[in-house]
């Protein structure tokens, strides 16, 4: 153990050095957009860019509150609604997904069915496309089923298109569980329920948070289904985002930007407190006990 | 309480992993299911706790038949290969466990956990997770959690294999202790025949689902049936050599080897039931062979090809030109590779095993 410390000391600087260039690259435009936020219209479109500027909180009072063009006078946006909408649509969709993939889950690892290989892969197969070729026929049966432009329409594909996702990947974490526990579990007089709840599912929180986190982010950048399927009422902030681009004044990037950066906030939190399960359900199963 | 099985099948798709197998366990009886990986011998054990369903045949326990029941209604208590500790509580908990279901009381759960403890010297780590344990420590947990219940047997799945060779050593020795005062019949499922050789009250030699032998350790050893369970127990491995009979006369008989060297050997009376011609193996044990420097009646003579010292005796290979015959002697014997040394199998000691594997011998 000693030795592999000084080891990894010994080569810390120069890959610190390498990690910190490309970390600072991929980085780079999250940076540049946040500092946008802050900056006035012209300090925004500035040539040369401008690193230093006083910044401004003009750009997120706008995206709440922003002056009629007929009136003048200051009126509330909707984008309050739109991020709530976000929040719940992707919370919601997200968190179905991952229950009713978990029981197939756990069904699918431990009673495997008579083609069980193939039912795996039929429910892969709906990821295999790109989602826009099946955008027609699903824009027909919302609008048939009246589910277009509801909560629970959009929340109800979503949850669709997390569930083979959610699948696959919580399987590979109860497979990689040792079921000697469960057979303990049931000699020792539990039940098939208290099986799952009580020992399986704590073993693999790491691994659902992680999955959980995946899924979300997918579902929260998601813009196709949600510009057709979503209403005034239900539109996501993604869709709103693209709404303020063009329009009557142009393109106001400090606008956009200070957007984005809102936008930003519910996901780093989420990913920030679920760090630890991430790291340690992203290497799930890579290294064996 | 006894363990009985009848005709006991079970088949996975076209693979019949256990195939018919007949066996009864006493009261008190260490029974080890022995043989090598996937000869069905956990197959076995997980029908008579109740994790696999049997194809066919039927599961007694204490004479009523359990077929029907799940694991948690045969109250048997099993130790898993892997320990199978829970790994979120801690080893109070782990102990605890299986007592819940018997609607008992704390203070008398907190006692049966002390008590437990004490058996098995468990006190310093009540409170850590499994993760936080030694191997050891986990094995003894694991065999403390399938005590603390009054369970109608025990089964124990592979209970020593994860140990390194002191701490097996060990355990075996706790394990055989504890189970003596237990006396309740239990079945061990191992492929460590020298674990079964000490455990055991009776070993039952397992081969592609069927048992072979169902024996003392002593027999198995000494006299078994047939030619797999003579290959198998043993260690070195019993020398099995092909011959042909050439004839006999009740006490003697003479063989001829491949390459045309003969032996005369005192057998079994039964040898004299074969007709002259009969192609038969014979079986010797390492430490039965004798060696000399001088031509030996009734001997062959090899040449040693490999010596082998192994502290407090020396193993080595013999070769008469095709067979290579494995002997072991005490460490003083002067030997080195090259000589040439004669053999004869001694009265007594030789298993002769005819073409259909079996052994031939008065009972």
């Amino acid at each position: 153990m000693a030795r592999r410390n000084r080891e990894i000391g010994k080569a810390g600087w120069g890959y610190t050095a390498i990690t910190s260039v490309v970390g600072f690259i991929y980085f780079f435009p999250v940076f540049w957009i946040i500092l946008t936020a802050f900056k006035t219209r012209t300090d925004a479109l500035a040539t040369p860019p401008k690193l230093f500027f006083t910044p401004t909180l003009d750009n997120f009072t706008s995206v709440f509150y922003r002056a009629s063009i007929t009136t003048g006078t200051s009126q509330a946006t909707d984008m309050g609604l739109y991020f709530f909408n976000s929040i719940f649509i992707a919370g919601t969709s997200v968190g179905l997904a991952l229950i009713v993939g978990t029981l197939a889950a756990y069904a699918f690892s431990r009673y495997p069915l008579r083609g069980n290989d193939t039912y795996l892969f039929i429910i892969l197969t709906t990821r295999m496309m790109p989602p826009i070729v099946v955008i027609i026929p699903i824009f027909l049966m919302f609008r048939l089923s009246g589910l277009a432009g509801s909560y629970w329409g959009i929340i109800l594909l979503y949850t669709a298109f997390n569930i083979p996702f959610s699948v696959w990947l919580v399987k590979s974490f109860f497979d990689e569980l040792n079921p000697e526990i469960e057979d303990a579990a049931r000699m020792d007089g539990a039940t098939e329920g208290r099986v799952f709840f009580r020992f399986c599912i704590p073993q693999i929180l790491a691994g659902l948070s992680a999955t959980f986190v995946f899924g979300l982010i997918l579902t929260w950048n998601e813009f196709l289904f949600a510009l057709l399927l979503t209403g005034v009422e239900t539109r996501t902030v993604p869709v709103a985002m693209a709404r303020t681009l063009g329009g009557e004044v142009g393109v106001d990037y400090g606008l956009l930007a200070a957007i984005v950066t809102l936008f930003l906030i519910p996901i780093f939190f989420v990913t920030f407190l679920l760090q630890n399960q991430l790291l340690r359900g992203v290497t799930f199963g890579t290294v064996k006990k | 309480m006894t363990i009985e099985l009848r005709q006991l099948t079970k088949r996975f798709g076209t693979l019949t992993a256990v195939d018919a197998i007949d066996l009864n366990v006493g009261d008190g009886e260490v029974l080890c299911l022995l043989g090598p990986s996937g000869c069905g011998k956990t197959t076995t054990l997980r029908m008579i706790a109740g994790l696999e369903l049997a194809s066919e045949g039927d599961v007694l326990l204490g004479g009523t038949k359990v077929n029907n029941r799940t694991a948690r209604e045969r109250n048997v208590a099993m130790s898993f290969q892997f320990y199978a500790l829970y790994p979120s509580l801690t080893v109070a908990e782990n102990l605890a466990f299986p007592l819940h279901g018997e609607k008992l009381d704390k203070a008398e759960i907190a006692r049966r956990v002390a008590k437990i403890s004490e058996t098995l010297q468990l006190g310093g780590i009540l409170n850590r997770t499994p993760g936080q344990l030694a191997e050891g420590e986990k094995q003894r947990v694991a065999v403390g959690r399938s005590i603390i219940r009054d369970p109608s047997c025990f089964l124990f799945d592979e209970p020593l294999s994860r140990l390194d060779v002191q701490l097996r050593e060990e355990m075996r020795g706790e394990i055989k202790l504890v189970l003596q005062d237990l006396s309740k019949p239990t079945v061990i499922v191992t492929h460590d025949q020298l674990e079964a050789l000490t455990m055991a009250d009776r070993i039952a030699v397992m081969r592609d689902g069927r048992i072979e032998q169902v024996d003392t350790p002593h027999n198995v050893f000494q006299r078994p049936a047939n030619l797999f369970v003579a290959g198998f127990i043993g260690t070195p491995q019993m020398n099995l050599l092909p011959a042909t009979l050439t004839g006999s006369n009740g006490t003697t008989a003479d063989f001829a080897m491949t390459g045309g060297q003969t032996m005369t050997i005192e057998v079994d009376p039964r040898v004299s039931e074969l007709s002259p011609g009969a192609k038969v193996t014979l079986g010797i044990r390492p430490r039965n062979l004798e060696i000399s420097r001088e031509p030996i009646e009734g001997g062959i003579s090899t040449t040693i090809d490999i010596v082998e010292p192994m502290g407090a005796e020396t193993l080595a290979h013999l070769n008469d030109g095709h067979h290579d015959l494995r002997l072991v002697t005490d460490w003083r014997v002067p030997l080195a590779e090259g000589d040439r040394v004669h053999t004869r199998f001694p009265p007594g000691a030789t298993h002769i095993f005819t073409e259909d594997e079996q052994v031939l011998r008065t009972p």
